[in-house]
């Protein structure tokens, strides 16, 4: 299987980024490309829209209502901070827990390290199906193609999971990955790839979704090996996490025999209290919620109750060339809430598909690139007007501006040489490093307008995306690290 | 060869360099605990709201009419006349709390369990501040696959088990049992974000708390 495709340059200390040929981190074209043609896409932009505000109120209620939040999102940076800096010692730990409770773990380098590790667990079992609960690193790695490569009948219980399955189609968003289709849509849908589903199905949500239970219910009665991804995995005691809506991550978590999850190795946390910071953040950012319907946690096995066999894999798939720079690492906090989705100008407009990975929005413009290396997904830096609105909704105050400044500095470097879009980042690292100047250029918000002079792609999109850089304000700006990063890199 | 272990742990180790930065210590100056005690009226009552919010049915009841109450909650959940054979509670859920004629769960094949009309259960602790009941998978919570897999669940709290905030229920949790942490009955809002109650889990929540 490899081979045939040329691996992306290592990074940065030489650390393998994921290869390519593989998974879901890379797009079919630009984002300028495909961005233009989501804005064609009239339907799509409006069910953004309507969907990005509902969910963008509903969190702006719930999460005034909690007192202490500054200090909650405090913490869960540092606990995020904290974590990285001993990852490899909290990751052998979670391993002696998790195996001490009777369960396995499996270390996979990349994608297909990990999909090769979970088709040989599943056909060790002698089953040709699965369920799946929702899991961006299941996608991300393209698990669902290698399963199915294999003869293995996979099946997404996730109502909108389901949605984008049965229309062979691919998700728009982390929370509601089928936002892009509206109720006439799905029930076409429905009614064309659900055998026994009833003639008469409307297009009102709750036969919808009434539908999808009749159909999955059976699936789960029989499945006996379910996959799925974890939202944490505490090192000190082995406890996994899966938060969720529907209570098909309970089915998948409770039901079958065999168990495995695939969870990206910086998901773990050190301690059991610190999910009581992130308890706290995740369904409030998320679905705007003061608690999501279910949480599930499980440490290893437990005598008749649940899978009584337990895979945990810990994936890389570049996450550590992600680590090992010192600016960008911060993308690896993501709690994958999504609301920074939900607040982005160019999202609402774009939708999640002009991304071309599994990432959308601003975390996916800041995540993807770093996981694939810059050159590989060369326009998402710039997917962005810099407004700041992403980082003052982070949960875990992942500064998002600032590290979408930094890899497109260094986008430009490795393009090695003097381009126009270089000679607007020189300018734009003098504005930034004089205060007054930067003041002027905020009032007049230009600055957008000279980062994007460089690229023929930007200023030639149509509105209303032109209206980014018309418009935006810039965040505080990064002076001092882009600034020094600037002059160390090219020079003053 | 290397093993994935090794090599992954090595990345790790190279992208975290020699002079690796000693964690700063993480301030936990968020709340710990509500002001109010476990139990106190004000967080039963902001239970009861939070519940309610998100379409649970809220019936109290004092220490000597559980049984009655929980069958109270089991007309609203599925209709007068509902069968106790199609009843099942947790093993360790007390006689006192059962509805005549309701069994305890018997360990049959969780398939099984899908056949059955309502299960009642205790709860380990609840979270009055975000309306969660947390089941820890003990006797008196029973096995995950009973709260589950029937399409009504009863939940029957107890004044002092009612917490105000997040950090005190982890506190109160072993974190090596199988936990289930419910808000509110399953819920979508996948289709043109219009919330639709009960997907996989079960459709009713009912829960009955019990003041002293
Ligand atoms: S970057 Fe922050 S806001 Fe965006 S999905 Fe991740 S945690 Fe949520």
């Amino acid at each position: 299987m490899t081979g045939t495709v040329p691996g992306p340059a290592p990074t940065f200390l030489g650390l393998p980024t994921a290869p390519r040929g593989v998974g879901h981190l890379r797009g079919d074209e630009p984002f300028p490309d495909a961005a233009r043609t989501a804005l064609r896409d009239g339907q799509l932009r409006a069910n953004l829209g309507h969907a990005t505000s509902t969910i963008r109120a509903k969190r702006a209620t719930v999460v005034g209502e909690v007192p202490d939040w500054e200090q909650l999102r405090a913490a869960g940076k540092a606990l995020k901070a904290a974590t990285m800096a001993r990852l490899d010692e909290h990751l052998l730990e979670l391993e002696t827990r998790v195996t001490e409770r009777g369960g396995t773990v499996h270390w996979a380098r990349d994608a297909r390290e990990a999909n090769e590790i979970v088709t040989r667990l599943v056909q060790a079992t002698g089953t040709h199906e699965v369920v799946k609960v929702k899991s961006m690193a299941t996608q991300e790695i393209g698990l669902n193609e290698a399963l199915e490569a294999a003869g293995v009948d996979v099946f997404e219980t996730d109502l909108a999971e389901l949605i984008v399955q049965l229309g062979q189609d691919k998700p728009s968003h982390i929370l509601v990955p089928a936002i892009h289709k509206n109720r006439a849509e799905i029930r076409e849908i429905f009614l064309r790839t659900m055998p026994s589903v009833d003639a008469d199905l409307t297009d009102e949500p709750r036969r919808l979704a009434m539908a999808a239970r009749a159909h999955l219910r059976e699936r789960f009665l029989r499945a006996r090996v379910a996959i799925s991804g974890a939202n944490f995995a505490v090192a000190e005691t082995g406890t996994l996490a899966v938060v969720e809506s529907e209570g098909n991550g309970r089915m998948c978590l409770t039901l079958p025999q065999t168990l495995v999850t695939v969870m990206g190795i910086e998901k773990v946390v050190p301690t059991w209290r610190d999910l009581e910071v992130f308890l706290q953040l995740l369904p409030r950012s998320s679905t705007g919620e003061r608690m999501n319907p279910y949480t599930t946690t499980w440490a290893g096995v437990t005598p008749g109750d649940g899978p009584q066999e337990f895979h945990l894999v810990l994936l890389d798939n570049g996450r550590t060339a992600v680590l090992a720079d010192e600016v960008g690492r911060e993308a690896l906090h993501c709690i994958r809430c999504s609301a920074c989705l939900n607040v982005c100008p160019v999202y609402e407009r774009a939708g999640g598909h002009a991304y071309g990975s599994v990432y959308p929005g601003p975390i996916g413009a800041v995540l993807s690139p770093q996981l694939t290396g810059v050159e590989d997904n060369a326009s998402l830096p710039y997917a962005s007007s810099l407004c700041g609105a992403c980082y003052d909704v982070c949960p875990v105050a992942i500064d998002i501006p600032s590290i979408l400044v930094h890899l497109r500095a260094e986008h430009v470097e490795a393009q090695q040489r003097p381009t126009p879009e270089g000679v607007a980042f020189r300018a734009l690292a003098k504005v930034m490093a004089d205060p007054r100047r930067w003041r002027l250029a905020q009032r007049a918000a230009r600055a957008g307008r000279l980062l994007a002079r460089g690229r023929p792609t930007l200023p030639a999109m149509p509105p209303p995306l032109s209206g980014w850089t018309r418009s935006r304000d810039l965040p505080t700006p990064p002076a001092e690290t882009f600034t020094q990063a600037w002059v160390r890199e090219h020079g003053s | 060869m290397t093993s994935a272990r090794d090599e992954v742990l090595t990345r790790i180790r190279t992208a975290l360099g020699d002079g690796r930065a000693t964690p700063a210590d993480v301030a936990r100056d968020y709340r710990q605990a509500d002001d109010r005690s476990p139990g106190d009226p004000a967080l039963l009552d902001l239970l009861v709201d939070r519940l309610e919010d998100y379409k649970a049915s809220v019936l109290r009841c004092g220490p000597g009419d559980v049984a009655a109450t929980v069958a109270r909650a089991l007309d609203d959940g599925l209709g007068t006349g509902w069968a106790a054979a199609g009843v099942l509670a947790a093993p360790g859920v007390p006689v006192e709390w059962r509805p005549d004629g309701a069994a305890a769960d018997d360990g049959r094949p969780p398939g099984q369990l899908a056949d059955v009309a309502a299960s009642v259960t205790g709860v380990a602790v609840a979270i009055a501040e975000t309306g969660t009941l947390v089941l820890d998978g003990t006797p008196l919570s029973g096995r995950r696959a009973l709260s589950l897999l029937p399409d009504c669940l009863v939940c029957v709290v107890e004044a002092a088990q009612v917490v105000g905030t997040v950090p005190e229920a982890l506190r109160r949790l072993d974190p090596v049992r199988p936990l289930t942490m419910i808000s509110g009955p399953s819920a979508t809002s996948d289709i043109e974000l219009e919330r639709v109650e009960g997907v996989h889990g079960p459709r009713t929540l009912l829960v009955v708390v019990v003041t002293t």
